[in-house]
């Protein structure tokens, strides 16, 4: 009986590699770097291509304790959560690769206030860090601007860059050699679309992530899961705008769901809350990697633990 | 695969070598001008062969062999409830849609006291998820050293979803199949070693049939081959991988196998093992298992993996519409916000969630807008004055408030006039555009 031979698919383009971070080699002050991309297959398909790098995980941390988080994921963070530089120190010693100092609106935030914060956790991690705003246009340009300056060498991604707001984050990565991440809303064109108006700016594309945008289980995942499947695939068959790795945020959609954030007054039929909150966050993340993600910013620390652990086994 | 026109067209009486055949070409007997028009519907899937009296034995083979499905679809049945896993034509969903969820089953063990108890558990497991009732598919009853036949018995006695018989022992198999009369379980499994007499007994006893490899993909099609020899139509793979890369690995190659080479000695659904890990057995469901079994009952794993399976499995042609009406969110009170958007799912929940999540009380009205979101059914004439008028007016939502006034999405701002002269007495709040900004809009503009 003739035997049966394996389809491989013969891919002609690759994810491009970005680096996130510098060392004091390249003028930074970060311990390590961390460098996402560089596929040439669907994800963890190692029998027809190659996965140079893990899929990244970031641990969201934010200026100051948020008011709007259930308590349960608060609780997990044993206090850290108090001050920035507390909670990034947690987060490195959770198993994270990357932090993800995020600010929240808030009457303080102002460029002074960015500065310090991103001192503080610069100082209380080795990580290479994300650097998101508030999504508020006006805010967010003053105060991206303040940070791309105060972390001039830090190679930090600075985000979020959406086709409303990203010439002054941009233009301030630019100046101050940094990356940035490049947000849509669940769609192939619009994805590629702002990978090219920053290209255009004079971005080079090897510092820019884009960010297609997902919705948490149960609530539009599998929009993200096919858009992230569909760049994917353009970028493997060459495509070349939008062969930029990609990052979502399961950590923020997960936790806002009811599933998550409910621990009463839900039926009997989901089941324990802690358990359900986590397999929240964590399946939603991990159906994410499996689709195309190259980084995922979390935040509970067990989710971390166990999306650390799902990536190890799918690179084994 | 499939075949094209002109590959049919080579087998229909105008291209035959046969003179007597030859004789019918073109014939239009079938209802169409010629052998390639009618060809040319049949690679449509618009004509049937049967239409063609003339059309030989072998081409009729072989045409028939060509519009088999490349999966095969496979039926248990419980005595309540029957499961179809199959049949699948796409590798991802965005190039058509996955057909057939995968059937999430849980083990037990024939040593384990509480198995009918925990059988029972997962029978009664229903929960509600956007407007569907959704729940687990069965059981899978393990030979593990105690009374199989027994147990499989008392399972079936308080379960009526489809069973897993999970013994390489034929002699506990046929018991367990006895034990099981009346229903169509899936049995499980045929490996090298006692292929023969768990082929012998699936054909006896009428019951599909997993093949277990061990890991190689050609040791698998040829043991599925000699099953299928021995009389064996509906059959199961399990590739004997259990991890989370080799299951990636080999059920995205099977999966290829049957859509993209036409492999028939794999074009079958899969079974997949996960153990306790609900992430494995998330993968699976999204890559390419029709049987996926774990190891444990727990609603909380259960649910995420229901919600799961059916995101991946709605048709991306056809997005999840919420029924049009009121949603109370909060329990609001009469003076409460009324708040208006469409019945896309993805509106309506990332609506509903933010103002849920503030904690905040309202009332949201869900115009049918034929399942867009508000931009695409305001720009396609469905979340127009006149229906967001009719909303108000239809619902009931006028008994349940002591006020008249309405907050609109941002997006359809331009619309407050004609909403006011559809709604006389009504004064119209032009909302945020995006639905994350409403918790603040609702706390700083309403009052």
């Amino acid at each position: 009986m003739p035997g049966i031979e394996v389809p491989k698919e013969k891919w002609s383009g690759k994810v491009r590699e970005v680096t996130l971070g510098a060392t004091a080699a390249n003028g930074g002050t970060r311990s390590r770097t961390v460098t996402v991309g560089g596929e040439t297959t669907l994800p963890f398909l190692t029998f027809e291509g190659t996965i140079p790098h893990p899929p990244a995980i970031a641990v969201e941390v934010r200026d100051s304790q948020p008011t709007d988080w259930p308590s349960l994921l608060i609780e997990a963070w044993n206090g850290a959560t108090q001050t920035p530089g507390a909670w990034a120190r947690a987060a490195e010693a959770s198993g994270a690769d990357l932090v993800a100092l995020t600010f929240s609106p808030s009457d303080r935030l102002n460029a002074a206030y960015a500065r310090q914060t991103l001192r503080e956790v610069l100082a209380a991690t080795g990580l290479p860090l994300v650097v998101f705003g508030t999504g508020q246009a006006d805010l967010d340009n003053e105060i991206l601007v303040a940070v791309a300056e105060e972390g001039k060498g830090e190679n930090l991604l600075l985000g979020v860059c959406e086709e409303k707001n990203y010439r002054t984050i941009v233009a301030a990565a630019l100046a101050h050699g940094h990356l940035v991440n490049a947000r849509t809303a669940m769609d192939v064109n619009l994805a590629k679309q702002l990978n090219i108006l920053i290209h255009d700016m004079g971005m080079p594309l090897e510092r820019i992530i884009m960010d297609p945008t997902t919705g948490a289980l149960g609530y539009g995942i599998e929009y993200g899961y096919s858009v992230m499947e569909r760049l994917r695939l353009a970028a493997l068959q060459g495509d070349s705008m939008t062969q930029q790795p990609m990052l979502v945020t399961p950590g923020e959609e997960a936790w806002r769901t009811k599933e998550a954030r409910a621990a009463e007054g839900v039926p009997a039929a989901w089941g324990d809350y802690a358990t359900r909150a986590c397999n929240w966050e964590v399946l939603t993340a991990s159906a994410l990697i499996e689709s195309g993600a190259d980084i995922v910013i979390l935040r509970h620390p067990q989710s971390v633990k166990r999306v650390r652990s799902v990536i190890q086994a799918l690179m084994s | 695969m499939a075949l094209t026109g002109l590959q049919i067209y080579k087998l229909l009486p105008a291209s035959s070598t046969n003179a007597e055949v030859k004789a019918h070409a073109n014939c239009k007997e079938c209802g169409y001008p010629t052998c390639l028009a009618f060809a040319m519907k049949l690679a449509a899937k618009q004509a049937e062969l049967s239409s063609c009296p003339y059309v030989e034995e072998t081409a009729k083979a072989q045409l028939e062999e060509s519009a088999a499905p490349p999966i095969r679809l496979i039926t248990v049945a419980g005595t309540a409830k029957k499961l179809e896993v199959g049949n699948e034509l796409v590798l991802f969903r965005h190039e058509k849609t996955f057909y057939h969820p995968a059937g999430l089953f849980v083990r037990v063990k024939d040593t384990q006291p509480d198995a009918a108890d925990v059988a029972k558990a997962v029978n009664d497991y229903q929960v509600d998820y956007v407007g569907m009732t959704l729940g687990l598919d069965g059981i899978a009853v393990e030979a593990a050293g105690g009374d199989f036949a027994a147990t499989v018995a008392a399972v079936k006695g308080v379960c009526g979803l489809p069973l897993i018989l999970m013994t390489t022992d034929p002699a506990q198999a046929e018991a367990g199949l006895k034990a099981a009369a009346g229903s169509t379980p899936l049995l499980c499994c045929a490996t090298a070693d006692n292929w023969q007499a768990m082929a012998k007994l699936a054909a006896q006893y009428k019951v599909p049939l997993v093949v277990a490899g061990n890991g190689d993909l050609n040791q698998l099609a040829d043991l599925a081959e000699q099953v299928k020899g021995a009389g064996v139509e509906d059959i199961v793979l399990d590739p004997g991988t259990r991890g989370y890369a080799d299951s990636l690995a080999a059920f995205t190659q099977l999966r290829r196998l049957a859509l993209k080479k036409n492999e028939r000695k794999v074009g079958y659904p899969i079974l997949a093992f996960a153990g306790e890990d609900v992430v494995l057995a998330g993968q699976h469901i999204a890559k390419y298992a029709g049987f996926v079994v774990l190891d444990r009952f727990d609603p909380a794993v259960a649910y995420s993996l229901i919600v799961l399976r059916a995101n991946l499995f709605t048709d991306p042609q056809k997005p999840i519409q919420v029924l049009p009406g009121i949603y109370e969110i909060n329990k609001p009170g009469p003076g409460d916000p009324l708040m208006i958007t469409t019945n896309f799912s993805i509106t309506y929940f990332s609506v509903a969630n933010e103002v849920e999540s503030s904690g905040l009380p309202g009332w949201l009205l869900v115009a049918d807008a034929e399942g867009m979101s508000v931009l695409t059914a305001w720009a396609a004439g469905k979340f127009d004055a006149e229906r967001i008028a009719k909303s108000v007016k239809t619902t009931g939502i006028m008994d349940k408030i002591s006020h008249k006034r309405l907050i609109i999405p941002g997006h359809v701002a331009v619309l407050m006039g004609e909403i006011e002269e559809e709604l006389p007495g009504w004064e119209i709040n032009v909302g945020p555009r995006e639905a994350v900004d409403l918790p603040n809009f609702l706390k700083t503009r309403w009052g």
